[in-house]
């Protein structure tokens, strides 16, 4: 069994009087790809903001890379913000600045680079993200919803961050371009070599990249399975999101090898 | 700062931090043998570059990059390692790699297949080319802004022309809602605004016309001023302020929303259900508070004027009874309605333009406000040009 990247223990989250989680236990290992699925409002959001530290506890520990997520504890957060990177729902790009300085934003913060350097490092990762060079001086209003999801990769991987948080990556996306996002993150992850941490519902993403999948339900994580064993948890929100219309035929598809 | 790094570095326990990376170039006959070692990783790059730039390439034919003393690799030192090779390539020698594990490989090849030359940005024209195409985009913007509210205006105009022939379209809830928020609503912070200004304006009338003996003209100079310019024109700024900016702001988020486009679709004329309701209750709100204003503000000056200048409240009134015509009061009055209108119209056009981001909401609001006062003012001024000629 290979180490664990993220560890959660015991969690419990109140937002607004309402119980999120409750004895919630989550283990991701280093370098699998790892999804979250889970009805909504079942907390999968509020899942990964708290593991970031952007929401407190109300008890459990966090343990990100060996070290306590604390969100008082400046020192460690700067330490772990340089070890992760976010993708979040709608892309968050900052609007005023171009791609280019979106993804260097993580860089001027965190390191001294010489300009050049940090622009050919900037133009790197969004090649890598997908993106044509071109892209690099627009500003994310010019941009379609899946170069922006690109561009919002391009910047979560600024750092080379050992692990990647995604928050619904091809909601929004057509099916092209949502199979093109998930080819390109299988085959990021195995070439640099991060962990992902991948909230989503699509069930085709599902299929195509996850290695072990964790089920958010009864505000705790009923079961984390690689898909197959998945299929056959005899709880029955498993049973119908696996076993409904849908992800029949996302498991169809995904028999025959996914474009890659 | 070296304690800074290397606190911040400690949380890279797992990745064996050797005095960050470093090159090592030994020549063998013609091969050039090109030792890697250490943390080739982003935060090593800046030193890793300076190292590379530094550089000394020997004369040889052949060069092997030996990577096999790296500790640590990441997209960042791949990229840097081919830079390396670059730059022997530029020197005439043909490059080997030695030494390659298979995380290397792959890191090696995908950023190969993603290297590209940066683009350099265009270059900027001079500033006084730059100056001029300002002036130019300006007129040209202002140029179209004034057709499009002119444009704006006449749609209102054909929407209340419609209306009018049938009442029954009127969103007569809406128009009581926003008839509250702008009107009744704003009461407080116009007066209290309009009581103040009645105060100084006493104030500082009786310090100047005590050197004259003159202290009852205090009443005419309070009562004149207020009924004619600053009540309206107190009311019409503070209600762009309050009011213009929240139709901006409004609007505007629906719009981005796609409640606008919803509307359009489902057979409703987004000028009927969302402008016509908000000018109408500006057309109405405006004059009621600039009456409320004009009264708080002569209740300000009497205050002060009793207080000052020993004008007894009776005296204050009965003087403004027998010595001010009572057209002054119309002439303020007469402005609200237009300003109203100018307001309104400025607060809705604006919102109905929002487009693209949550950003263009602020701006636009901004911008309605800008306007919406800039118009109100010059405005004013048109009117007194206009009373002055007809003598009023």
């Amino acid at each position: 069994m290979s180490e664990a990247v993220i560890r959660v223990r015991g969690l419990r989250t109140k937002l607004s009087g309402k119980e999120i989680h409750k004895d919630l236990d989550l283990e991701v290992r280093k370098g699998e790809i790892l999804g979250i699925v889970g009805g909504s409002g079942t907390g999968k959001s509020v899942l990964m903001r708290t593991i970031l530290g952007l929401i407190r506890p109300r008890a459990g520990t966090i343990e990100v890379l060996g070290r306590k997520v604390d969100p008082v504890d400046r020192e460690t957060m700067l330490s772990l913000e340089r070890r992760w990177g976010v993708l979040f729902q709608d892309g968050a790009l900052f609007s005023s600045l171009t791609v280019g300085e979106n993804v260097q934003v993580p860089m001027r913060e965190h390191l001294k680079l010489p300009p050049v350097l940090a622009d050919q490092l900037a133009m790197l990762k969004i090649r890598l993200a997908g993106l044509k060079p071109e892209d690099a001086n627009k500003f994310p209003s010019e941009l379609s919803g899946g170069m922006r999801k690109r561009a919002a990769l391009a910047r979560a991987l600024a750092l080379d961050p050992d692990i990647v948080f995604l928050d619904e990556p091809t909601a929004g996306l057509d099916p092209v371009g949502a199979a093109q996002f998930d080819a390109l993150l299988k085959s990021l992850s195995r070439s640099l070599g991060f962990t992902v941490f991948l909230i989503t519902h699509d069930l085709d993403t599902l299929y195509a990249v996850t290695d072990r999948i964790a089920v958010l339900a009864d505000k705790k994580v009923l079961v984390t399975a690689p898909i197959a064993e998945l299929e056959r948890h005899p709880h029955p929100w498993i049973q119908e999101y696996f076993h409904g219309p849908r992800g029949r035929a996302a498991k169809a598809s995904a028999i025959v090898p996914a474009t890659s | 700062m070296v304690t800074r790094l290397a606190r911040s570095f400690s949380i890279r326990d797992s990745r064996p931090m050797a005095p960050s990376g470093r090159v090592k170039v030994t020549e063998e006959g013609e091969t050039a043998r090109v030792s890697l070692a250490g943390a080739w990783t982003i935060a090593a790059a800046a030193e890793l570059d300076g190292e590379i730039r530094r550089l000394r390439l020997p004369q040889a034919k052949r060069a092997t990059l030996d990577l096999s003393g790296i500790e640590a690799l990441d997209t960042a030192g791949a990229w840097l390692i081919r830079e390396t090779a670059k730059s022997f390539t530029q020197a005439g020698a043909s490059v080997a790699y030695a030494g390659v594990d298979r995380r290397a490989a792959a890191l090696l090849e995908r950023v190969g297949a993603a290297d590209q030359p940066l683009q350099t940005p265009e270059k900027e024209p001079p500033s006084f080319v730059e100056l001029l195409a300002r002036l130019g985009f300006g007129s040209a913007f202002v140029v179209r802004e004034a057709r499009a509210y002119l444009g704006f205006l006449g749609l209102t105009i054909e929407a209340a022309a419609r209306t009018a022939l049938r009442p029954s379209r009127f969103r007569f809830t809406s128009f009581v809602h926003h008839l509250e928020a702008v009107g009744l609503n704003a009461l407080p912070i116009v007066g209290l605004i309009s009581f103040l200004i009645g105060i100084v304006m006493a104030y500082q009338g009786a310090t100047q016309l005590r050197l004259f003996g003159a202290e009852i003209f205090v009443v005419d100079l309070v009562a004149i001023s207020v009924l004619r310019e600053i009540g309206i024109l107190l009311t019409a700024i503070v209600v762009a302020g309050r009011s213009g900016s929240a139709f901006t702001a409004q609007i505007g988020t629906m719009k981005l929303r796609e409640e606008v486009d919803a509307m359009r679709t489902l057979g409703l004329d987004p000028i009927e259900v969302l402008v016509l309701p908000r000018i109408a209750a500006l057309l109405v709100a405006l004059p009621l508070l600039c009456f409320f204003s004009d009264i708080m503000g002569l209740l300000g000056g009497q205050l002060m004027a009793w207080a000052d200048l020993d004008i007894s409240p009776q005296t204050f009134i009965h003087r403004v009874q027998e010595r001010i015509p009572i057209r002054h009061f119309w002439v303020g009055m007469a402005k609200a309605p237009v300003f109203a209108a100018m307001i309104g119209l400025v607060g809705c056009y604006q919102g109905l333009r929002v487009k693209g981001d949550s950003g263009s909401v602020g701006r636009l609001t901004t911008r309605s406000v800008v306007e919406s006062i800039f118009l109100v003012i010059v405005a004013d001024a048109l009117f007194s040009i206009f009373f002055n000629l007809i003598d009023v």
